[in-house]
């Protein structure tokens, strides 16, 4: 079933009580998105066709819209709560958090907390705000490792899909 | 395809459903249907809403969507059984300190547990307070417990 990966992080965490961080899992992210990706590009070219006589397709493109908005759901409902733990345990240990905990958080989240650390509560308003905006912001990472630079891509593909699944959503109601 | 029956995902089915162009039609789940309400109304505290679906309010309210014609006994029937049994469940979770509340919890559903657990949380604070333990510092309690339950959530 389409958004089994999305659905399968928001299962893990909250599986895992207390207030624990399990691991980002960066991995299972890239594939939900990839898929999303793959989602909206069948759709983008059923629209096309679909306007140009072809209305038996619209209930696929439908069907694939509502995987698409549940895949932002899952995603975003699993960004959010790891922020709102990682802000909980910040709060909690002050500004240095264990290696045990800082382990199984992506550079981004490491990188937001160090840097930003009591404007941490403004990037997680970006974050909210990013859901409904029709903008691109937020800085670019500029650290050179493959984690990082991954970071970057989930981050604008997240952005992206937001953006135009808003647009979309819009479009239809 | 038409006339097909499938089980689908609420999500899917919320987003498939269209007033005006009649995609799909659900059908009740049976603890919504009129012979369950029955029951309900009869006697709701001892329902065992844990075992007739965890989420028996969530869902309930998420169903009234979908256009059913028994929408306005469904609704009604989950608000009344909520009313008769929330009595129950604040009256005990005010008053279990410092015992095994899992017989209590047993028959609920998760948003009682969830009001179950406030209450708890109330009368333990009430209780820390009148001891006059509310101003002493004392170590964070989410970093004492932090890690505690790991073994079962490293899935790997």
């Amino acid at each position: 079933m389409a958004g089994e990966r999305a659905a399968g992080l928001v299962r893990e965490l909250h599986r895992a009580a207390g207030g624990h961080l399990p691991p980002f899992r960066v991995e299972e992210l890239r594939q939900a998105l990839e898929e999303m990706r793959a989602l909206y590009e069948q759709n983008q070219a059923d629209v096309s066709e679909a306007k140009a006589g072809r209305t038996d397709l619209i209930f696929l493109i439908r069907f694939r819209h509502c995987c698409l908005l549940r895949n932002q759901r899952c995603i975003l409902a699993y960004l959010y709560d790891r922020l709102l733990r990682i802000r909980a345990l910040r709060w909690e240990y002050g500004s240095v958090l264990p290696n045990t905990i800082q382990f199984h958080m992506s550079a981004e989240e490491v990188r937001c907390l160090r840097d930003y650390g009591e404007f941490e509560i403004d990037d997680g308003t970006t974050v909210l705000l990013k859901k409904n905006s029709q903008h691109i912001t937020g800085p670019a990472c500029k650290a050179p490792c493959t984690h990082c630079k991954l970071s970057a891509w989930l981050r604008t593909a997240v952005q992206l899909c937001l953006i135009s699944y808003q647009d979309a959503a819009d479009k239809q109601s | 395809m038409q006339g097909t029956k499938l089980e689908i995902p609420l999500w899917l089915a919320k987003g498939l459903h269209d007033s005006k162009r009649r995609i799909i039609s659900v059908e009740l789940p049976k603890i919504y249907k009129e012979a369950w309400r029955t029951v309900f109304s009869a006697d709701a505290t001892v329902v065992d809403l844990h075992k007739l679906g965890p989420y028996y309010y969530g869902f309930g309210s998420q169903l009234l969507n979908f256009d059913n014609p028994e929408n306005p006994e469904i609704a009604q029937t989950l608000l009344q059984t909520f009313i008769s049994r929330f009595r129950h469940i604040m009256d005990s979770s005010q008053n279990a300190y410092n015992e095994d509340t899992s017989v209590l919890v047993a028959r609920l559903d998760e948003l009682e547990r969830a009001l179950f657990q406030a209450g708890q949380k109330g009368l333990n604070d009430f209780q820390c307070w009148e001891k006059g333990q509310a101003s002493q510092i004392t170590a964070s309690s989410l970093v004492q417990n932090y890690g505690k339950r790991k073994f079962p959530e490293m899935d790997g």
